[in-house]
């Protein structure tokens, strides 16, 4: 396949499946087959499309230009490739466990689920290869809207106030400060292109740089950035695969990856460093750090606790972008990865506690280890790994931002790292702690084991053992990371 | 035939009128309006493409050459404008069958033809023109046709609500006429190339001055621009669905296009930016936007709501003229097109509820957009261009309007385009959470899907406004070109 048949590729076919998907509506299987098969072939696509960048093919395609000078159009550069690659391969193992889920748990409208579901990951796509800010922009809105069904799911009022919140926000941050941002980006320098080593330089005076990099900060909300985090506990009333797949991996990981895209490609790290554009907006990404942490301490509703430590990890993200050095967007990077695979495992587990035993919080779940062993040895190990110890993926990406904020003699922000991890401690580890060592509470019995459906569990599996396995290779997630920021 | 395209433009929708109305009852006088709207449109075309391709037209009525005689000019800026007033009428005509039907009494309906052709004619009349009385002329054949119009609408309020445009209109008109005259006494010309040409020997005299300041409260008045739009939020809520559709999508546009032909092309440029008029479109345009909105937010009424959203879309458009530069026009421009696509379309979708259920309450919709899903996704796609999200004709409105106050560095208009949008969210969002989220009201009725003669000019309408978000080769191109000639002295 040519490089520019395999790029519109990967965009199109899961707007062919979302069609076939509502095509096929009259017939579960055969609907849930077009849903497994064309993730499957995605999974397979981006892992050819990664093996064939990393080999030195350039990819671009150039669609339309809407404005003169601006046009949609898309490029893979390393970190697009690495996101397209973590989004690809867990929407596989998100589908086999939401098949499972929502039959599992009888939910209704599974077509437009599974519909709204693969035009999600169209939008996530188009983020990671666009080539431009209005491309990004363009599909940044699209998912957006097109995750809004999925989070107002479940039709309650519950549902629609968290809707309401999701798209209030999303849609709110990003017309009023991340498209002035983009408006103004072009204004001064007349493009919006990603280009290695940034755009920006030159153009603006440094002492309003910062302020231009405070529009990006919090006008991309997916980043969920304090005070513009609100829409991600909201969005935890969708089913827990939504919760999974799009607010621990694709939507929250496209605000991040925008965050790191305007790092580097529009600010460019030398213009950051030798400006100190980032000097004291960082604080914000730091503070988010400790105090989402600490919220998520408070929280007995497994899955909302979950979202606040994803707010609190995403921060990291940010952290790393901002201190700007090699390291810390080398962490950054990487945890894009490392947190994906981690977070998405404890998800998997709190859905499968929701749909095997109907509990919803932290509180209630003493004992149930015995009856679910697999859901929480896979939660306990995506702990570790979220916490940052070996032999877990995580270690890497905490290694890779610590060193960041080293190399920069931050180290204030150091300590808050060190706090940060002390916290995931203290707020995660309790959970399999409980179930497994705890005593039931009264009329409770969990002598057999019950856990939840096949689909379920190997989906967990995957996922809890590719945490374990990046920490011993973590080589293709390092290389487009350190490919991204111009080698280590 | 050559160019005479530009006179058969007026002339054509003239003659039928009349015809119109004394062909016999049944679908003749449709089928006839029709064929005359997608004529007009044909010629709006070919006109714009030769003037595209060969510069100005100049047409010379009955051979008597100007200034003496009535001339019909028609460079890059009113050939879009006419295209967009054909374009929108071709598409609306197949609409209004059935929902006309369904709106307005029978023996109405020949009359409500001819009206509706009248209308056009007058608004095709002053994209032609070259003559600033004729320019009242025609806005008084076209006002004149669209009291009647709305006046056809079913419940009493819509002889009120015409009745109040009827006095608004004409003391717009009558303004517009006392400045023309006012231009007349000092110039000596009526032929708007030679009064600019005159004009910048006398601008000194105060009956000069004067006689702009009634003209652009004039045809502010018939632009609705706030805070003179009490007439349109009636006026478009209590009209036939079709006559909303026609005259939210062309009427203002065209008053817009007049507003822009005298402030840049009759006056000089320099006089125009010396006056505080620019200051006072930028002032109005805001206050329109921010109001408007917020009414916008509590309408109970979706045919209201869209109309107070029309009157904030306006003052985007005054935004444009008010920043006075070669982008701002342009925006202004390309707003024009892409409201009408994205109101149009709105509108259409509206009525094709309307047509079901007889009511445009939004407490009468809910759960609609589950028994009718053509017709809601046509208002999601219509009302996220409204928002101006990526991808859709509104955010190239948006783009460039927010580009041209950045030039400037104009940002409180930057802030306010913004806030506008985030309104819109809310009251576009009440929208749809109506149809979709509000469980179905129980009145025993099962609605279904509109008639496809709705529901294909509407989603004509939709992907138009998905095209024009991707490809803006003619929208932008052509109000390039026409932005060019109306701010040929200002700064780019």
């Amino acid at each position: 396949m040519s490089a520019e048949t395999l790029l519109l590729t990967i965009l199109l076919l899961p707007l062919a499946g979302a069609a076939g998907i509502i095509i096929t509506r009259r017939n579960p299987d055969v609907r849930e087959g077009v849903t497994l098969l064309c993730s499957a072939l995605i999974a397979v696509l981006v892992v050819v499309l990664a093996n064939r960048f990393m080999d030195g093919e350039t990819f671009a395609l150039t669609l339309i230009e809407p404005v003169p000078g601006i046009a949609i159009s898309f490029e893979i550069e390393a970190l697009g490739m690495l996101f397209a690659l973590i989004a690809g391969i867990l929407w596989l193992v998100t589908s086999i466990y939401a098949i499972g889920y929502m039959r599992g748990h009888n939910e209704q409208n599974q077509t437009r689920f599974f519909a709204a579901f693969a035009v999600s990951i169209a939008a996530t796509m188009g983020i990671a290869f666009s080539a431009n800010l209005l491309t990004l922009f363009l599909f940044y809105e699209l998912l957006t809207l097109s995750t809004y069904p999925l989070v107002t799911h479940a039709g309650t009022p519950e549902a629609k106030q968290g809707g309401r919140v999701y798209l209030g926000i999303l849609l709110g941050t990003s017309i009023a400060l991340f498209l002035l941002g983009i408006l103004v980006t072009w204004s001064l320098t007349g493009r919006v292109d990603f280009e290695a080593g940034g755009i920006l330089a030159g153009h603006i005076d440094p002492a309003w740089a910062g302020l231009l990099y405070a529009l990006f900060l919090f006008g991309i909300g997916k980043a969920a950035v304090m005070p513009f985090h609100r829409w991600l506990p909201a969005a935890m009333v969708a089913p827990t695969p939504v919760s999974a797949l799009l607010h621990a991996v694709a939507v929250v990981k496209a605000g991040v990856f925008t965050i790191l895209k305007v790092t580097i490609y529009i600010f460019g790290s030398d213009f950051i460093l030798s400006n100190d554009v980032t000097g004291g907006l960082i604080w914000m990404a730091a503070a988010t750090i400790l105090i989402a942490s600490m919220v998520a301490m408070t929280k007995d509703n497994l899955k909302a606790r979950l979202a606040y430590s994803t707010v609190s990890q995403l921060s990291y993200i940010v952290l790393g972008a901002m201190l700007a050095s090699k390291a810390g967007l080398i962490g950054a990077s990487m945890h894009i990865a490392m947190h994906a695979f981690a977070k998405i495992t404890l998800f998997f587990a709190a859905g499968a506690i929701f749909v095997a035993w109907h509990k919803k919080k932290v509180s209630e779940l003493n004992g149930l280890g015995r009856a679910m062993p697999v859901t929480f040895t896979a939660f306990f190990i995506g702990t570790l790994s979220i916490i940052g110890l070996p032999p877990f993926g995580g270690m890497w990406s905490k290694w890779y931002l610590a060193l960041g904020a080293v190399e920069t003699t931050q180290l204030l922000l150091l300590a808050v790292l060190m706090i940060s991890s002390l916290l995931n401690i203290i707020y995660l580890l309790p959970i399999p702690i409980r179930a497994f060592f705890s005593k039931p509470e009264s009329g409770e019995h969990y002598t057999e084991i019950a856990e939840a459906p096949k689909s379920i569990l190997l989906a967990m599996v995957i996922t809890s053992t590719a945490c374990i396995i990046l920490f011993f290779y973590p080589d293709p997630f390092y290389r487009l990371a350190s490919l991204a920021v111009g080698g280590y | 035939m050559g160019n005479h395209i530009s006179l058969l433009l007026v002339v054509v929708p003239l003659i039928a009128a009349p015809l119109v109305a004394v062909l016999p009852r049944g679908r003749l006088p449709w089928a006839v309006s029709f064929a005359v709207s997608v004529v007009c449109a044909v010629f709006a075309g070919i006109q714009l493409w030769s003037v595209l391709q060969g510069g100005v037209i100049s047409y010379e009525l009955g051979g008597w050459a100007p200034p003496w005689g009535i001339e019909y000019r028609i460079d890059a800026v009113n050939a879009f404008v006419a295209l967009i007033v054909a374009v929108i009428a071709a598409l609306t005509l197949p609409y209004a069958l059935h929902s006309a039907e369904r709106e307005i009494p029978e023996e109405k309906i020949p009359t409500f033809y001819s009206a509706l052709l009248l209308c056009l004619t007058g608004l095709l009349g002053i994209t032609q023109t070259g003559d600033i009385f004729n320019v009242f002329v025609f806005l008084e054949i076209s006002s004149l046709s669209s009291y009647a119009l709305i006046s056809l609408g079913k419940s009493r309020q819509a002889f009120t609500s015409s009745y109040q445009y009827l006095i608004m209109g004409t003391i717009g008109a009558t303004f517009y006429l006392i400045g023309v005259g006012l231009l007349y006494s000092q110039t000596g010309t009526l032929n708007m190339q030679d009064m600019a040409n005159i004009l910048p020997s006398v601008l000194h005299l105060n009956t000069v001055v004067t006689g702009f300041t009634f003209i652009m409260v004039g045809i502010a008045l018939k632009l609705a621009l706030f805070p003179l739009h009490l007439w349109l939020p009636n006026a478009y809520t209590y009209a036939p669905t079709v006559v909303t559709v026609f005259l939210a999508a062309t009427a203002t546009k065209v008053a817009v296009y007049v507003m822009l032909r005298i402030l840049f092309t009759v006056f000089p440029q320099t006089f125009t930016i010396a006056t505080p008029a620019d200051e006072l479109f930028i002032l109005a345009g805001m206050a329109g936007v921010l109001s408007a909105s917020v009414y916008a937010i509590y309408q109970k009424n979706i045919k209201r709501l869209l109309a107070y959203s029309s009157v904030a879309q306006i003052g985007y458009m005054a935004l444009g003229i008010g920043f006075a530069t070669t982008t701002g026009l342009m925006a202004t421009l390309i707003h024009l097109f892409n409201h009408a696509l994205m109101k149009g379309a709105l509108f259409m979708a509206i009525g094709a509820i309307i047509y079901r259920i007889d009511s445009c309450r939004i407490d009468q919709i809910h759960g609609l957009g589950r028994a009718m899903p053509w017709t809601f996704g046509a208002i999601v796609i219509g009302g996220l261009s409204l928002v101006g999200v990526p991808g859709t004709a509104g955010f190239i409105s948006k783009w460039y309007l927010v580009t041209a106050a950045l030039e400037q560095s104009a940002w409180i208009p930057v802030a306010v385009i913004l806030i506008g949008s985030l309104l819109a969210v809310v009251y576009v969002g009440k929208l749809i959470e109506a149809l979709y989220f509000k469980p179905l009201t129980d009145n025993g009725k099962v609605v279904s899907e509109a008639p496809l003669m709705l529901l294909v000019p509407t989603w004509g309408l939709v992907l138009a406004n998905i095209y024009f978000g991707l490809d803006t080769d003619l929208t932008v191109g052509v109000a390039e070109q026409a932005a060019a000639i109306l701010a040929g002295g200002l700064k780019p």
